[in-house]
């Protein structure tokens, strides 16, 4: 037994503090408390010499770490990167044709595909790529030049109507007000209705027809079906990128339309746009 | 800084030492067993291999965070399937608030992980530095070369514990032989190593240096644990009535002879006789010491024993107390009861019914339809199946709609798809309704989705919706 007494309850002191008869005991910290404490202060003052910590006018204290969370994103960065340059290497030699038969390039480039097109397509085409008027829906069926993975490639590197690139995609449809009467552009318009099985004046197609196969077969077909090659638009379908009623139809004859894409080629790396390419291609319109 | 005299006490005051003493009994052969027991749990476990088939871990409690599994023996525990865990959990608390009704802090004084590798500890201490008074004769003597080769020697067993006390942990997260030798070429992981460390010098603090103060000031056990007693709880306590007024052997009237054993085997330092305190642990040893003192005196035993509020006033009019067994078999004990197994048996139904694959479908909503060119409304949907066994499974698609409508899975024209062993497949599925059919034009129609193995002849369904074009 140590010689010292222990203290009772009843030695200590209270705090003064009474709430209905009870009082509080003013009894010393226990030591380790203490030191915890003094550790804690030694953890400060180590960590506002290793981390950034005093704040500046412009900035903080470096700290002698170099630490800062921007370094670090970009350790981070690359060093996915550096993961992923085996398998990029391997999708930049495969033929585009052959990336859907290798899973883990094929995830690769849906992966890398749809980061690329969240960046720099959506704004136009939309999160989903469900296109808006105006902006084409890349995930139905109807392309107006082409939707196999050749086709798709070419309009992503080169654009639609982006006068820098010498083979960008390029069609132009002439403003038929200005050639054609008022009665006559009503009539083609009830043709187009009458091809794509709309509502129309039956007495109109006739006329309607003739003109049509004068000014508009050369490009969009004898039967409306489109020429891909021209990007001439199926009007005998059920999609309309403008508008399909007859307002709509009789705008576009009258005014034409003049939608424009840029070229990707040079802007995005070349396993970039290979994915990209891959990943319009698998949303579900791919041919 | 306050001076040193004792009005007004210091603000800081160090620890009170602690020696205790060897003591033997019932009480203290049955902690050495529960010691053995539950540490060879914590060492052995990770060591113990089932096999699983290939590519799978042979370990047979295993946490593997990398790719977020749980393996217990012949369960296999999914992300989605963490309620299990949850229902542990509660199972654990609704265990402790059972025991702490019937027995008060059993759980501090047997089987806290505090409590049994101090016990530990003060065991170590004992074998190399002597008994109570060895060691407190030691704490006294001025530096030489013997106190320093005790206390260094006691520092490196403590040490080497500790060191395995942190090495065992980690081996639960990772193939244990595996580990141990990448931990001894260096080849670790660091969070491995720093785990280890971690664990090392809190094991060595706590259970060579904190020991008791742990209990007392951080943590907050006691205090919830004392609040879930009542007055039919037994727990350790100091028959007043009997061992009052206490004196020395010759002149006393009650059987306290007021010789300290009780107080010198205690590891938390305090004095049972002072009547229920927070420090109490529990650990029963003062039971054993005092049962000693008894019998060599000639006195009955249990003059510390296992008693309850609810028998104090039957004791000191000199009545028999009430059964062990109306202490434990009471209403409160038995609704703890009911809710614990209530959730062990669900949870066992839970795990003998689970499939071992599961489903979801999420449907695309950004955009909820894509119209074709002939006029046909597609949906598309991602379709997840997780195939929890050892084996490649083929899964067949089909779905059940009011319309005949069309479905395909992409990059394959077969409606069946070979989700890899242990694995989750992603596979988009899409549906189409031509314009004839109702949901084509309808905001939302019924899609049920049949996984099936036809294999195993396991199937499941899963429930979601096809949006038709409204505009």
């Amino acid at each position: 037994m140590s010689k010292k007494k222990k203290l009772q309850d009843e030695d200590y002191p209270t705090t003064g503090h009474e709430w209905d008869g009870i009082r509080e005991y003013d009894k010393p910290m226990p030591r380790w408390w203490l030191w915890t404490f003094y550790l804690t202060i030694i953890f400060s003052i180590g960590y506002v010499i290793a981390y950034p910590a005093i704040p500046l006018v412009n900035s903080a204290t470096p700290g002698v770490l170099k630490y800062s969370t921007r370094m670090e994103v970009r350790e981070h960065i690359d060093a996915v990167n550096a993961q992923n340059a085996e398998i990029e290497a391997r999708l930049l030699s495969t033929p585009l044709e052959q990336v859907a038969a290798d899973a883990d390039l094929s995830r690769f480039a849906t992966a890398g595909g749809n980061s690329v097109f969240k960046t720099y397509c959506a704004q136009c085409h939309g999160a989903g790529a469900q296109g808006f008027k105006g902006y084409p829906n890349l995930q139905d069926d109807d392309w107006l030049w082409g939707g196999d993975l050749d086709a798709i490639e070419i309009t992503i590197r080169h654009g639609i109507r982006h006068d820098a690139d010498d083979d960008t995609r390029y069609s132009e449809m002439p403003k038929f007000g200005e050639i054609l009467e008022e009665a006559e552009i009503a009539q083609l318009t009830e043709y187009v209705l009458s091809v794509s099985s709309q509502d129309h004046d039956s007495s109109a197609v006739v006329k309607g027809q003739s003109l049509f196969a004068d000014n508009c077969s050369s490009c969009h077909g004898e039967t409306a079906q489109g020429d891909r090659e021209q990007g001439a638009p199926n009007l005998a379908d059920a999609l309309w990128l403008y508008g399909g009623d007859r307002e709509a139809i009789s705008h576009t004859i009258k005014n034409s339309r003049f939608g424009v894409m840029p070229a990707w080629q040079g802007r995005l790396t070349e396993a970039q746009i290979k994915q990209v390419t891959f990943y319009v291609h698998q949303l579900g319109g791919g041919e | 800084m306050t001076s040193q005299s004792e009005q007004p006490p210091r603000l800081f005051e160090g620890r009170e030492p602690v020696f205790p003493q060897r003591v033997s009994g019932w009480f203290r052969r049955f902690k050495w067993w529960l010691m053995g027991f539950t540490l060879s749990i914590y060492y052995l476990t990770p060591w113990i291999r089932w096999d699983r088939g290939v590519n799978l871990p042979d370990q047979a409690v295993l946490v593997d965070l990398a790719n977020a599994r749980f393996y217990f023996f012949w369960i296999e525990i999914w992300p989605h399937e963490l309620y299990f865990v949850a229902g542990l959990l509660i199972m654990a608390g609704l265990g402790l608030f059972l025991f702490t009704s019937i027995l008060g802090r059993v759980w501090c004084g047997y089987a806290c992980p505090q409590t049994v590798w101090t016990d530990l500890f003060i065991l170590v201490e004992r074998w190399i530095e002597g008994d109570r008074n060895e060691r407190i004769r030691l704490l006294r003597a001025k530096w030489s070369f013997r106190k320093l080769r005790l206390r260094v020697t006691k520092w490196i067993v403590w040490l080497f514990i500790a060191m395995a006390t942190g090495g065992a942990w980690v081996f639960y997260f990772a193939d244990a032989p595996t580990l141990l030798r990448d931990l001894l070429t260096g080849q670790a992981a660091f969070v491995a190593y720093g785990t280890i460390a971690v664990m090392t010098v809190t094991t060595f603090i706590f259970g060579g240096f904190l020991r008791e103060q742990v209990c007392t000031y951080m943590c907050p056990w006691p205090r919830i644990q004392a609040a879930m007693m009542d007055e039919d709880s037994l727990t350790v306590a100091y028959r007043d009535w009997r061992g009052e007024p206490r004196g020395k052997l010759d002149k006393a009237e009650g059987d306290c002879i007021d010789c300290m054993a009780c107080v010198n085997v205690c590891p938390q330092g305090i004095d049972i006789r002072d009547g229920q305190q927070v420090e109490c642990i529990t650990c029963a040893l003062c039971i054993d010491a005092c049962d000693t003192v008894m019998d060599r005196i000639g006195r009955p035993r249990g003059l510390i024993d296992y008693c309850s509020l609810s028998d104090e006033p039957l004791e000191r009019a000199g009545k028999p107390p009430k059964s062990i067994w109306s202490h434990v078999l009471r209403l409160r004990n038995f609704i703890y009861f009911g809710l614990w197994a209530g959730i062990g048996v669900a949870m066992v139904v839970a795990l003998f019914i689970r499939s071992d694959f599961s489903t979801s479908v999420k449907p695309d909503r950004n955009p909820r339809f894509v119209t074709m060119s002939d006029g046909t409304v597609r949906n598309a949907y991602d379709l997840k199946i997780s195939n929890q066994t050892g084996q490649d499974r083929r899964f067949h698609i089909s779905i059940k709609t009011d319309d005949p409508l069309r479905v395909d899975l992409q990059g394959t024209d077969t409606l069946s798809v070979v989700v890899p062993a242990d694995d989750t497949l992603h596979q988009r599925v899409y549906i189409f309704a031509k314009p004839e059919h109702a949901a084509s034009k309808a905001k939302s129609s019924s899609v049920r989705f049949w996984v099936e193995d036809r294999q195993t002849g396991e199937r499941t369904h899963v429930d979601s919706g096809f949006s038709g074009d409204v505009r």
